[in-house]
């Protein structure tokens, strides 16, 4: 039997479902050796989580069964209560692998189970490769910049999985898994480690899920610099991000740190303004699906690995851009040369056909751009600053 | 108040990462050396809390005999003593770190008194395995809770607890465990001091303690071989910076969907 362990979410239309990560876990679990004898999902039922809603997006990624681990301390997050409680349903399920998505919580988990089962614990798969006794798999260090052939033997073998090495793929026919309610054993002292309590620091968007993210680096130069950037930004219906620079600088506050010390992002585009690339920025922006990069230095590391570069000023181009884009949303329909009507236009050399199909995208229904921008005025920046 | 820091040596990368004719390590011949970023902060968070609240900090590493020099920086920031828990300098799995960190700490706990707080980073800069604080905090039976920015006394001390936070995207959670506990920090805790020059020369003399590892031989995961990641191959399209490339840029963002 196969265990994965997995975090519940809930979309903005209300439905509770698995967190991306998780169904990608599962995804991974449903073709690892072993999945033959089953593959179940793990929920912590924290008294707020639909357990049948999830079980049921669980099934469409691969459950055959879910746990559902029940105990009042439960109600608040705590790696001790989680984890002990991870080695009861590991007991019980008879797993011998255990799979969970290697986010804060899931990471977390899996190493409180793997320390009090003293067994080994590979962090940040991306790949199991072979199916003997031994699993030679694939994992990454430097925070992807380096790619490690590991071999683990256990008779319990725990994997957590770098979220976003694959693709989370429903099934066809969706499992309906049974739903098992599991009471767990606690030691009540472990109670010491659980969440006293919460505090919103931000009710924008986070930069972990975010669509679109604009980054700002060296090159923007100030905490002032950024507020272009936010704009654009918020017209994006995105999240700005920084590199290392921005928060030693005191320009951005730690958690818009995008880099292998901060967070990893994966959106559809990432848009970095000023920023060179470095390998430890780069180890948290590589998922991004596309880059747009705005530099001076056409010999920058980050304008090698772009999609598509600008090589000029940030402080001139982010505003030009977010005002062309202010324009388009107030009329979808404006050619997209009007907005310049004021500036002369260079005959742009290798001059692509601009036609009707990239136009049409003007024309559009506006509901979508909208919404977008109603929900972005709620979207304002509450975070207080560290006070270094 | 008594402070311990586990840290660990790597190397400072370049654009990328050489490895090794065999596969087997880093080629860290023509690369400086650090400590991990996370810990850096810890070690921060060590000497700001020892300047606030009184006692004394200890920063301890598992490595070859050249992580002296991380542990006399860590001294030049501030800490009172070092201790190297020496090694073949060999690739170690968080099994075998966990087991000699423990032994390593139990000892300096029978000689000086014990740890109210033992600090780690969140994850090492390079094997990034995210367990060895976790599996040393378990085995020395005390809590743990990763991810922290934010490490506080305050007025708890009285009652022997500290109150930590951690971000979790739009919030943070706070956490308040008693003492002694243990503690992986992230990078953003604080912002490391440069050490003065007093610092740098007061390190230089320290005395910095070495005992040989316990070992227990590796654990259930070995390393086989790295490789460097294949480079992404991307060609750049060069877009304008004038109106023209406003143009296109916008073209872009309605062709991925971002922009309608």
């Amino acid at each position: 039997m196969i265990l994965v362990l997995c975090e519940a979410t809930t979309t903005e239309e209300g439905d509770e479902v698995l967190a991306v990560p998780s169904r990608q876990a599962l995804t991974l679990a449903r073709d690892l050796p072993g999945a033959s004898a089953g593959v179940a999902a793990v929920v912590v039922d924290d008294g707020e989580v639909d357990v049948d809603e999830v079980a049921e997006d669980a099934g469409r990624y691969g459950a055959e069964l879910v746990y559902s681990l029940e105990h009042d301390l439960f109600a608040r997050y705590g790696p001790e209560t989680w984890g002990t409680a991870l080695v009861a349903a590991i007991s019980e399920a008879g797993a011998t692998v255990v799979v969970a998505a290697g986010t804060d919580r899931g990471g977390e988990v899996l190493a409180h189970a793997a320390a009090r089962l003293d067994l080994p614990l590979v962090a940040n798969v991306t790949e199991v490769r072979s199916d003997g006794e031994a699993w030679d798999l694939e994992r990454v260090r430097w925070g992807g910049s380096l790619l490690e052939s590991a071999r683990l033997e256990s008779d319990c073998k725990l994997v957590s999985m770098l979220p976003h090495a694959v693709d989370a793929v429903a099934l066809d026919e969706p499992e309906e898994p049974e739903l098992v309610e599991f009471e767990v054993e606690l030691d009540e002292s472990l109670a010491r480690s659980c969440v006293v309590d919460e505090v919103v620091t931000s009710t924008g968007m986070s930069l972990a899920t975010a669509p679109v993210v604009v980054g700002g680096g060296r090159g923007v130069g100030s905490a002032e610099g950024f507020a272009q950037l936010e704009q654009l930004a918020r017209l994006l219906g995105g999240a700005v991000g920084c590199s290392r620079v921005a928060t030693n600088n005191g320009w951005r506050p730690h958690r818009d740190q995008v880099g292998q010390t901060g967070t990893a992002i994966a959106p559809t585009v990432y848009i970095a303004c000023g920023i060179s690339g470095a390998i430890q920025h780069w180890s948290g922006a590589r998922s991004a699906k596309h880059v747009l990069a705005i530099n001076t230095d056409p010999e920058a590391n980050m304008v090698q690995k772009a999609n598509w570069a600008v090589i000029g000023d940030l402080h001139q181009f982010v505003p030009a851009l977010v005002e062309a884009i202010r324009a388009r949303l107030r009329s979808p329909s404006t050619p997209l040369r009007s907005t310049h009507a004021s500036h002369v236009v260079p005959q742009s050399s290798p001059a692509r056909p601009r036609g009707g199909r990239h136009r049409a995208g003007g024309h559009r229904p506006t509901g979508r751009a909208l919404r977008r921008r109603r929900a972005h005025r709620h979207g304002s920046r509450g975070g207080r600053r560290r006070h270094r | 108040m008594r402070i311990l820091v586990c840290v660990k040596r790597v190397p400072i990368p370049g654009a990328r990462i050489p490895v090794t004719a065999d596969g087997m390590a880093v080629d860290d011949a023509l690369l400086g050396h650090t400590m991990s970023p996370h810990e850096e902060c810890a070690v921060e968070g060590a000497v700001q809390l020892v300047e606030a609240h009184g006692g004394e900090s200890v920063v301890l590493t598992l490595g070859s005999a050249d992580a002296d020099e991380q542990l006399r920086y860590a001294v030049s920031m501030g800490v009172d003593k070092g201790v190297l828990v020496e090694t073949d300098g060999g690739d170690w799995d968080p099994q075998r770190t966990a087991t000699a960190l423990v032994a390593a700490i139990r000892t300096l706990e029978d000689e000086g008194g014990p740890f109210d707080l033992v600090l780690f980073g969140n994850e090492s800069a390079d094997a990034g395995g995210f367990q060895v604080g976790i599996r040393v905090a378990t085995a020395l039976g005390r809590p743990i809770v990763q991810g922290i920015k934010d490490v506080e006394f305050g007025g708890e001390v009285a009652d022997g607890s500290v109150r930590v936070q951690r971000p979790t995207g739009s919030a943070s959670e706070r956490y308040e465990l008693p003492l002694p506990a243990c503690l992986g920090v992230r990078e953003g805790l604080n912002l490391p001091r440069y050490p003065t020059m007093r610092g740098r020369l007061q390190a230089r003399r320290a005395e910095v303690a070495s005992t040989a590892a316990h070992d227990v031989g590796p654990g259930g995961q070995s390393l086989l071989a790295l490789q460097s990641p294949p480079e992404q191959v991307s060609t750049t399209e060069i877009v304008g910076a004038g109106p023209e490339g406003v143009d296109r840029v916008i073209e872009v963002l309605t062709e991925l969907k971002v922009l309608s």
